[in-house]
């Protein structure tokens, strides 16, 4: 680097000289700028599409919610990603705790098998689980949608959490019970409380899912129409602008969501941190 | 004042172990094990690791169910108990401090599982802190102590309980010498000033010799010897605790004749006098002799002696240390003192013939280690 500065120095006189040294003092900046750009301008055209003039500046903004079929998708779509976040999250944690903690039959072949669904293409998950809900009668609607993503929520849950436990230390449960807490009082008072950062950062991984799927929940809706469903269908006729303003609306709230898990597991990371260590 | 209250009034031991044996599948990590720990006293379990000695510590505590055997605290059978129902608390080698909770919460823990009132519970926190010398770190986080820290909270933690017994497993194993020399004083101090059984696992010698009251000597599951300090280290019980225990200088040798005033050949050749209590003529046995006991040259009158090459002189500080190699390739320690300049500098140098003598009475037999034993009996099954 500063042979190859004194050398351009050397012969600094030139102009394409000089834009080179500029060049290679700045290659990597440029390269991350673009590599950055490629993956934010997507975000970017839907932020700036729902500011698209109407008959005033910001119309849309204000009117945000005046289109009933977006409203509707998109309340469907928010309950149906806060139920599979609570159900998935229920059973993916105690599923990991058992996983990690228990020694039973099956035990390798479940840790395997859990990792199946994330591995699986979409479609082929889609369409299997069509053909058991039509096997076996079911109506499709909001209940198969929610069955179909509590599904393949449940996997990345069990990994999120099961990542977690498996750092964990057992002598502070062991150090609990010594200190007179019931296996209960332990569960609730410290393992619990140590594991809630990857069970919060399990949380809202499955509220993203379930949130954005669309290629599963294509396959089993039926009749109910959830704001990816209803994108799509839209964008055959021309997709109404609120649905720019709410996907906006609802990428801010993913960014804020993301900072604070981030936030959550720095401050996890201080906690784990308590290990016997040299004194200075 | 917590002695009263931890104290047993029956005349029971603090903790009874009757033939304990504990098995993981065909692993006997405890074999057939019995102790009994008295009232305040200051009791370590000593041993290399795998010995069991932690095994015994967490079946104590609750941790681990004996596969046979009694557990007795304060003369009640504790066994298939959960430790939230046993009167012990343990400190952890890792600590095992809640790292979410403050430092007056990780103290407070006990008291509140226990529904002491809030303030009597404040109280005694601010008092155990005090104590171990962490007042002003109360509300701080654990991951913000030092480790010498942490493992006081650790134990402020458990005492504030008044626990019956005091389970501590190697306390102090993570830390460095210096600091570790500092806290082994500062916890005796504190058993001696709150008088809770102490129940003290460790593989260092220097800190059971230390610390303890007693000491049980273990190995391969098995106790090899409970005795104080003194006795562990003057009067060690087999091979095994005089190797394990400070510097072995063990010669070989059969003996000649038994009783009182027995004999006993060694194996570089020299026959000793010495009493033989236990052994009879003919027997394998083990002189122990402790390297700051050994002199070199001819001896007063009676001591007897061995002569042997020196194989290495190293200057030590304090004192020299010559290893002397003896006919039968057995090699002796031996540390002069450095009291003298001119002395020192009339040592032997490495080749040098020499003759190590001692004092009748400091010598001390012991038997062929029993670890030959149980290889044996490991080959026939």
């Amino acid at each position: 680097m500063e042979a190859a500065t004194a050398t351009a120095r050397h012969v600094s006189d030139s102009a394409p000289a000089r834009a080179w040294t500029w060049l290679r003092r700045n290659a990597l900046m440029i390269y991350a700028g673009i590599a950055v750009a490629y993956m934010l301008i997507p975000i970017a055209i839907v932020g700036l599409f729902s500011f698209e003039k109407g008959t005033a500046q910001g119309e849309y903004w204000s009117d945000a919610f005046g289109q009933t079929a977006v409203n509707d998708s998109m309340i469907m779509s928010l309950e149906l990603a806060a139920l599979t976040m609570v159900v998935a999250t229920a059973i993916g944690t105690l599923m990991a705790l058992a996983l990690v903690r228990y020694e039973f039959f099956g035990r390798r072949a479940t840790n395997l098998l859990i990792i199946l669904p994330m591995a699986t293409p979409e479609i082929v998950i889609g369409a299997a689980l069509l053909s058991l809900f039509i096997t076996y009668s079911f109506d499709l609607g909001f209940t198969t949608l929610f069955i179909a993503h509590v599904m393949f929520s449940i996997s990345f849950v069990v990994v999120v959490v099961r990542s977690r436990l498996i750092g964990f230390d057992r002598s502070i449960e062991e150090a609990a019970a010594d200190l007179g807490a019931t296996p209960f009082a332990t569960f609730r008072l410290v393992t619990l409380p140590l594991l809630a950062p990857g069970i919060l950062a399990a949380a809202l991984l499955a509220f993203a899912l379930s949130l954005d799927d669309f290629v599963i929940s294509n396959f089993n809706s039926g009749t109910a129409v959830t704001f990816p469903l209803y994108i799509f269908g839209a964008s055959l006729r021309g997709i109404p602008v609120q649905v720019n303003v709410l996907a906006t609306m609802l990428f801010a709230v993913t960014v804020i969501a993301i900072a604070l898990v981030l936030w959550q597991q720095r401050r996890a990371e201080q906690m784990a941190s308590v290990q016997p260590e040299q004194e200075v | 004042m917590s002695a009263a209250e931890s104290g047993s009034s029956n005349g029971n031991p603090t903790v009874e172990l009757r033939d304990v044996s504990k098995r993981f599948g065909d692993f006997t990590a405890v074999d057939d094990l019995s102790l009994a720990i008295g009232e305040g006293e200051f009791f370590t379990l000593l041993g290399p690791s795998g010995c069991g000695k932690t095994t015994t510590l967490r079946m104590v505590a609750g941790f681990e169910e004996a596969t046979e055997g009694q557990v007795l605290i304060d003369g009640a059978d504790v066994v298939g108990l959960p430790p939230y129902k046993r009167p012990t608390n343990t400190v952890f080698q890792s600590y095992a401090l809640f790292p979410h909770l403050s430092v007056a919460d990780n103290v407070a823990f006990g008291l509140r599982r226990k529904k002491v009132d809030k303030k009597e519970a404040d109280r005694r926190v601010g008092e155990e802190l005090e104590r171990v010398g962490l007042a002003r770190e109360a509300n701080r986080r654990p991951s913000q102590l030092s480790g010498g820290m942490q493992q006081r909270v650790a134990l402020a933690r458990a005492l504030v309980n008044f626990p019956k017994v005091l389970l501590l497993d190697e306390p102090l194993g993570a830390l460095d010498l210096k600091l570790r020399k500092g806290l082994q004083v500062q916890l005796k101090g504190i058993q001696r000033d709150v008088g809770i059984t102490f129940v003290y696992v460790t593989h260092d010698q220097e800190e059971a010799l230390t610390m303890s009251d007693r000491i049980a000597v273990m190995n391969q599951g098995r106790i090899e010897q409970v005795a104080d300090p003194e006795d562990v280290y003057d009067k060690p019980a087999s091979s095994f605790v005089a190797g394990f225990i400070g510097v072995s200088n063990l010669m070989p040798g059969t003996v000649k004749t038994g009783g009182q005033a027995g004999e006993i050949e060694l194996d570089s050749g020299v026959t000793v006098k010495a009493p033989t209590d236990g052994l009879s003529a003919g027997e394998r046995c083990q002189a122990v002799v402790r390297p700051e006991k050994l002199s070199i040259g001819e001896g007063g009158r009676g001591h007897p002696s061995v002569e042997g090459l020196v194989e290495s002189s190293l200057y030590l500080g304090t004192s020299t240390q010559l290893i002397v190699k003896l006919p039968d390739e057995v090699r002796m320690t031996v540390l002069v003192p450095n009291a003298d300049e001119a002395e020192r500098q009339q040592l032997p140098g490495g080749g040098a013939k020499v003759k190590l003598s001692w004092a009748p009475d400091h010598m001390h037999l012991v038997r062929e280690s029993r670890e030959h034993s149980t290889d044996d009996k490991e080959d026939a099954t």
